[in-house]
C-alpha cells in the first residue's frame, strides 16, 4: 500500500502538494532546520492543509506539476515540510502553518538567498487569498555563518563612552528644503543642547536643494563644535543611501574621512547592499544606522506580508548597529506586546517562545552582538517615564519635533529631553515607580530646568491613542 | 564650561546621599564599583587613573563612599567618576558611570581646524587643562 503510494508520487500530471511530501505532520524539526510560521488564508474551498503544504512546496522545491528530474536528487531532503497547522484564534479562515527547511537549502551568510527562498514566489500563489510570514527560527548553525552587527550595543557604548542610560537623538526637520548651512545649524544646536545624535531623514540623500557633500561638511562642523562645547562624543547619522553601491561607498568614505562616528542607510537599498555596507562599517570602525524606510508596505497588515519581527531577525544577521523598532506611545504603528517582542529579538542573546509577544520560536543568537533599537516618531519629554519603563537603557530615543519644535529653540529642546531622561534614570535607579511617580518627578525636574518646564507645558498632554493593526493573534490580546 | 560626562551630567551635582542611592542600585545588580580620576576630561580619554582596584564583594555603599572621599581629599582639583561594571555574559562592560567631583574651574576645550583641500576640515578637540601653560609635558599628574 505504502509502496504503491510512493510509486504514484511520480505519476505525471498534477498532484496535491500534501501527497507529494510537503505535508509531514510526523516530522520532527532538526536543530539545524530553518523554521518558519506563516499565516495562511486559503481561497474559498481550498483545504487548509493543502494550502499549507503548497506554501512549503512553493517556497522550496515544488513546481505546479510532477517533474521526473526530482528523481535525480535526494528530493525529500530538499523538500520543505509543513509539520503543523493551527487555526488562528478568533480569525476564521486563517491558519498558522509551521514549515521546516533543511539548512542545505540556503547559501551561507546570504539574506538575499534566504529571502528569495522563503518569500520568493510563494506570496503570489493563486490558491491563497493572503499569506504572511509571522516568525522564523534561525538555527545556530546558520546564525554562525553571519557576523551580525558591525559593532553592536556593547561596542557602541564603549565607542561613545556613554553608559547607563538610553541615547538621545533627533531627526533634522524639515526633512526637505534646508540648505546645508541651515541644516548644520540644526545639528549643532541639537548636539550642543544635550543630544547624543542627530539624524538625516530617510529621504535626505542628495537633492538639488542640498547635495550630499555639502551636507556632510556643514554637518560635521556642527558635530565637532558641539563636542568641544560639551566634552562628549556626538554623531550625526549621515545618510549615504544612493542609487548605486559605488556611490554609497564614496559617500561613506567621505563621512569616515571627516571623522563621523556613524553613517546611515535606508532599507530601500536592499538586503545585499545592506550587507555590503555592514561589512564596510566593520572594516572602517563606523557605526551603521538603518532606517526601515518602506517596511510598513509589507509589515503592517496582519494577513499579508512579512512581520517586522522577521525583518528584525534578518537585519540582525545582515548586521546593522541601529534599527527603528517602534515607540508604542508615539505617532507610528506599535502594539505594546508586539513591540516588546521586536526589542527582545534585537537585543537579547536568547529569546524564548512567547506567544503573547508574537514570538513563535525559541531563538538563540549564539553571542551575536545586539542591535540598538531606535524609538522614533511623535515622542516628547512628557512621555519620558513611560519610555524608560518600556524600553530600559539600550535604546536610542529620538525626539525630532520634540527637540526642534521647542518654543525656546533647538538647544533648549535638546536640554529638556536630556534633563527629563537623566531625571527618570536617576529616579528609577533610586527605586521609584516611574509609571506612578513619573509625571510628578518630571514636573519637579522642570522646576530646576526652565526648558523642560516649557516642553511639558507645550506637549505634556499629547498622545496618539489609536488601535494597532498588528497585534499577535496566537493568544487573546489586550486592547490598548 | 560644565563638562557633560557620565549618566547624570545634566542634573545638579549629586549629593553624597544621592551617590549612595546609585551605588546601592549597582550593588543590587551585582555590579562591582570602581573610582577613577583625571585632569584631562577629553571625550576620548578613555583611561582615567584608577583609584585602586574595583571594589568587589561589597554589600553596602559605605565602603564606596569612603573611597570616594579619600580620592576627593587626595585630588581636590580633579574630575572623579564612579563606574559600575556588569560582568555578565553578553555585557562584560561598564553599566553606569557618573561624576562625583568636578574641579572648581572647568576650562573646557579648544576646537582646531586644519584646512584641507576642497573645504575639507580636519577637526581636533584639545583639553585646555592639558595645555603647556597649565601642565608642562612630563609633569607629575599626581
Amino acid at each position: 500500500m505504502a509502496e504503491q503510494a510512493a510509486k504514484d508520487r511520480w505519476d505525471p500530471g498534477v498532484q496535491t502538494y500534501a501527497s507529494m511530501g510537503y505535508y509531514a505532520p510526523d516530522y520532527e524539526p532538526k536543530d539545524t532546520d530553518v523554521l518558519a510560521v506563516f499565516r495562511v488564508t486559503p481561497q474559498e474551498g481550498v483545504d487548509p492543509i493543502e494550502a499549507a503544504a503548497a506554501v512549503a512546496g512553493e517556497s522550496s522545491t515544488a513546481t505546479w506539476t510532477v517533474v521526473w528530474t526530482d528523481r535525480l536528487t535526494a528530493n525529500s531532503h530538499y523538500q520543505a515540510k509543513c509539520y503543523r497547522v493551527d487555526e488562528v484564534p478568533g480569525r476564521p479562515g486563517e491558519y498558522f502553518a509551521y514549515v521546516a527547511y533543511d539548512i542545505d537549502l540556503f547559501e551561507e551568510a546570504s539574506i538575499a538567498n534566504l529571502t528569495s527562498s522563503i518569500i520568493g514566489n510563494v506570496f503570489g500563489f493563486k490558491p491563497l487569498k493572503a499569506l504572511r510570514l509571522e516568525d522564523m527560527r534561525i538555527p545556530v548553525a546558520y546564525v554562525k555563518t553571519f557576523q551580525g552587527p558591525p559593532h553592536g550595543i556593547v561596542m557602541e557604548r564603549e565607542y561613545l563612552n556613554k553608559y547607563g542610560r538610553p541615547l538621545l537623538g533627533a531627526t533634522v526637520k524639515p526633512k526637505l528644503g534646508l540648505s546645508a548651512r541651515n541644516y548644520g545649524r540644526v545639528i549643532y544646536e541639537a548636539c550642543r543642547g544635550g543630544l547624543d545624535f542627530t539624524k538625516d531623514d530617510e529621504n535626505i540623500n542628495s537633492q538639488a536643494f542640498m547635495r550630499w557633500r555639502d551636507r556632510f561638511l556643514f554637518g560635521m562642523e556642527g558635530v565637532n563644535k558641539a563636542m568641544a562645547d560639551t566634552g562628549e562624543i556626538k554623531g550625526h547619522y549621515l545618510n549615504v543611501t544612493a542609487a548605486t553601491l559605488e556611490e554609497m561607498y564614496e559617500r561613506a568614505e567621505f563621512a569616515k574621512d571627516l571623522g563621523s562616528v556613524v553613517v546611515m542607510i535606508d532599507l530601500t537599498i536592499g538586503y545585499t547592499a545592506m550587507q555590503s555596507m555592514s561589512h564596510w562599517a566593520r572594516r572602517n570602525g563606523v557605526l551603521l544606522h538603518l532606517h526601515r524606510a518602506g517596511h510598513s508596505t509589507f509589515t503592517r497588515q496582519k494577513t499579508h506580508g512579512v512581520s517586522f519581527r522577521v525583518l528584525a531577525k534578518w537585519c540582525r544577521l545582515i548586521g546593522v548597529d541601529h534599527l527603528h523598532a517602534g515607540t508604542v506611545v508615539g505617532k507610528l504603528e506599535g502594539d505594546p506586546a508586539t513591540t516588546r517582542g521586536y526589542y527582545d529579538t534585537l537585543r537579547d542573546d536568547h529569546i524564548p517562545t512567547n506567544m503573547a509577544n508574537g514570538i513563535f520560536f525559541d531563538q538563540d543568537w549564539a553571542s551575536m552582538p545586539g542591535v540598538m533599537p531606535v524609538a522614533s516618531g511623535g515622542i516628547h519629554a512628557g512621555q519620558m517615564h513611560q519610555l524608560v519603563d518600556l524600553f530600559g537603557d539600550d535604546v536610542v530615543l529620538q525626539f525630532g519635533g520634540g527637540t526642534i519644535g521647542h518654543p525656546l529653540g533647538i538647544a533648549a529642546g535638546a536640554e529638556s529631553n536630556r534633563v527629563a531622561l537623566e531625571a527618570m534614570i536617576k529616579a528609577r535607579n533610586e527605586g521609584k515607580d516611574l509609571l506612578k511617580e513619573g509625571p510628578d518627578l518630571l514636573r519637579k525636574a522642570g522646576e530646576r530646568c526652565h526648558p523642560l518646564e516649557v516642553a511639558l507645558a507645550t506637549w505634556g498632554d499629547v498622545t496618539f491613542d489609536y488601535t494597532s493593526t498588528d497585534a499577535p493573534d496566537a493568544v487573546p490580546t489586550a486592547s490598548l | 564650561m560644565k563638562l557633560r560626562h557620565g549618566t547624570f551630567s545634566y542634573l545638579p551635582d549629586l549629593t553624597d546621599d544621592e551617590i549612595a542611592a546609585q551605588v546601592r542600585y549597582a550593588l543590587l545588580n551585582d555590579w562591582p564599583l570602581s573610582i577613577e580620576y583625571t585632569d584631562d576630561p577629553h571625550p576620548r580619554n578613555i583611561y582615567w587613573e584608577m583609584w585602586g582596584l574595583p571594589l568587589f564583594d561589597l554589600d553596602e555603599p559605605d565602603g564606596v563612599l569612603a573611597e570616594i572621599n579619600a580620592c576627593r581629599a587626595t585630588f581636590p582639583q580633579h574630575y572623579i567618576r564612579v563606574l559600575a561594571y556588569d560582568a555578565r555574559l553578553g555585557r562584560q562592560t561598564t553599566a553606569l558611570s557618573f561624576l562625583v567631583q568636578r574641579p572648581p574651574v572647568e576650562p573646557g576645550f579648544l576646537l582646531t581646524r586644519a584646512e584641507g583641500k576642497d573645504r575639507q576640515q580636519t577637526y581636533s578637540v584639545h583639553s585646555y587643562s592639558t595645555s603647556a601653560a597649565t601642565r608642562p609635558n612630563g609633569s607629575d599628574r599626581r
